[in-house]
């Protein structure tokens, strides 16, 4: 049923695409953010589905790798104002590509150094070791003072990409946009490697990976790293679009916010997180202006969804997954 | 007579009082079965497992191909040729035969750390992989998930994956388990030939298969070698007669 799936994938990505051009031209910004927070939410789980959705390691600390690319884009942004150099006279930037690249490379870092560690336990170990690590980097955050520490570090004016007004909506939505598909391909890709065979047979049977000669540690360890750079660029996004950032993307409400989006979605599934992110905001802006508690309806459809759609909403429609 | 492939020495392995390996000795030498037989419980698995590395011995030395392997982890000992099946079938349930097997082939041709090129289309995986399923009889098969195959086409899936790892040594647990007697039958066929490319370790309950197809038979019973000789020694063995095959087998 991939054939259906990929149909569905490219509507809703030319939905993503379409409805926030159309608000453009009609003069509601308000909407083009709303499509640019799906982007960049759906980029970041995106990283995730990496690891939880192909690999089968539930991470409940990704948002330790959104908040450090945040992070990273408000750092460098704020030394590129105040030019004072970060460390060793390397000054700050406010250009996005600079910065996307050292969000990757730090959230690919960290990942290396909680993955290492955590990958060494499986099952509720790992989702507790993973959820821990995330806890110490968030209270790492919130005791810095240099960067806002508890208040947070805001981003005056949006980074700036060569050739594009970030600062007006439909630009900024564009390139998130563009990254967003890029991720996509690059999960796609991905999966269907070498590596995504490796990495898919781990999460169904590491005895089996590891008796034809592929040692899964050195796998999962890999996926992790790959899968906490992208989720670090979305955060870098992130800031961009809030131009703040602050600890509470390194919260575990976040970490867990990213895996509902993969559940509601479909774990595993290429357009899983991109149902997910749409499903999620559009809940949130709808249900959030009648009431405070809409997250208890989002619950309601997590829970709808775990017990009578196990492949998340895009196996509902779509059919189960198959591996050719 | 030729230096064994794998040679067992010494090895021991308790499970808290209990011995499950209890000082065995044992070799595999090029181009013969040796099978393995002893009651349920007697530690054949368990002998398998530390062989392939995923037990490991409280003492002795396990060698393969020259090396001391004893203290290599499962993947590089499969890796040096140490193919192995498991009692309990054991693959990626999801993917179908023929990506189980392509599995094996791309662990032996290379690196897994290949992050774009997509298998499904790449010859090089799925040529070798059609053509191990195709020496045990399931080329029919291919598309369809582990998880949807026979008890039995699950058993010669794990030798076409051991097949397709190029082994230097199959040690191979119980195949014919639960397979029919057609099924066995030609599975017997098809291990008398499998020898010459490379020696077989058969831990085998069909006496039949045991009898038809061993050079050498080794008797495991509580943990310990009992007996060890060819096919008309074993038989003739009053220790034997009298733990495993039973009086007038
Ligand atoms: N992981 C384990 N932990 C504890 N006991 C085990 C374990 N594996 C096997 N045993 C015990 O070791 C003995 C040998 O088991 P096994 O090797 O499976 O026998 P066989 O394959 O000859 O039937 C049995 O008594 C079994 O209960
Ligand atoms: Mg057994």
């Amino acid at each position: 049923m991939r054939g259906r799936e990929t149909i569905i994938g490219i509507a809703l990505m030319a939905l993503l695409l379409v409805v926030p051009a159309v608000a453009s031209q009609a003069g509601e910004p308000f909407y083009v953010t709303l499509a640019t927070r799906i982007a960049i939410l759906a980029l970041a789980a995106t990283g995730l589905n990496i690891a939880l959705g192909l690999g089968g390691l539930v991470s409940f600390g990704h948002a330790a790798f959104f908040g450090v690319g945040g992070y990273v884009a408000g750092i460098l942004a704020a030394h590129a104002m105040s030019m004072e150099p970060i460390l060793l006279g390397i000054p700050g930037t406010k250009q996005m590509l600079v910065i996307w690249l050292v969000a990757l490379a730090a959230g690919g870092l960290l990942a290396l150094a909680i993955g290492a560690i955590s990958l060494r336990t499986t099952g509720v170990y790992f989702i507790m070791i993973t959820l821990a690590f995330a806890q110490m980097v968030y209270y790492f955050a919130v005791s810095w003072p240099a960067y806002g520490g508890e208040d947070g570090l805001p981003i005056l004016l949006r980074n700036q990409f060569p050739g594009v007004n970030t600062l007006k909506p439909l630009p900024f939505f564009l390139i998130c946009y563009v990254l967003l598909a890029a991720g996509l391909a690059f999960f796609a890709l991905l999966r269907g490697s070498r590596f995504g065979a490796a990495l898919q047979a781990s999460r169904q049977n590491d005895t089996r990976l590891a008796a034809v000669g592929i040692a899964p540690y050195r796998v999962r360890l890999a996926a992790f790293v790959i899968s906490g750079a992208i989720t670090a660029l979305a955060g870098a996004l992130f800031a961009d679009l809030n131009r703040f950032v602050s600890p509470s993307m390194l919260s575990w409400q976040m970490s867990g916010e990213l895996i509902v989006l993969i559940i509601l979605g479909g774990v595993g599934r290429l357009s899983g997180p991109v149902v997910g992110a749409i499903v999620y905001v559009v809940l949130e802006y709808v249900l959030g202006g009648i009431t405070e508690r809409w997250q208890l309806f989002l619950g309601l459809v997590l829970l709808v969804v775990v017990l009578f759609a196990r492949g998340g909403l895009i196996g509902l429609v779509a059919g189960r997954a198959r591996h050719g | 007579m030729a230096e064994p492939v794998l040679a067992v020495s010494g090895l021991v392995k308790s499970f808290g009082a209990l011995r499950a390996t209890d000082t065995v000795d044992l070799d595999l030498r090029p181009g013969e079965i040796h099978a393995l037989i002893g009651p349920n419980g007697a530690g054949k698995s368990t002998l398998i497992n530390q062989i392939a590395g995923a037990l490991r011995p409280d003492a002795g030395t396990i060698r393969f191909a020259g090396e001391d392997i004893t203290q290599l982890g499962v993947a590089e000992r499969a890796r040096r040729g140490l193919g192995r099946t498991f009692q309990v079938s054991s693959l990626a349930p999801e993917f179908s035969a023929l990506r189980n097997v392509m599995l094996a082939v791309q662990a032996v041709s290379g690196s897994s750390f290949r992050f774009f090129r997509p298998v499904m289309g790449d010859a090089r995986l799925t040529g070798p992989a059609m053509a191990a399923l195709e020496r045990v009889g399931l080329a029919e098969r291919a598309r369809i998930p582990a998880a949807e195959l026979s008890h039995g086409e699950r058993r010669q899936l794990e030798i076409a994956i051991a097949l397709a790892l190029g082994s230097k040594a199959f040690l191979l647990d119980e195949p014919m388990a639960g397979m029919g007697p057609e099924g066995s039958k030609r599975l017997t066929g098809f291990l008398d030939g499998l020898r010459a490319e490379a020696p077989i370790l058969l831990v085998e309950h069909d006496m039949n298969a045991v009898f038809a197809l061993a050079d050498r038979i080794t008797v495991l019973v509580y943990g310990k070698v009992i007996a060890s000789g060819s096919v008309e020694q074993i038989r003739r063995d009053p220790a034997v007669r009298k733990a495993y095959l039973g009086e007038g087998a």
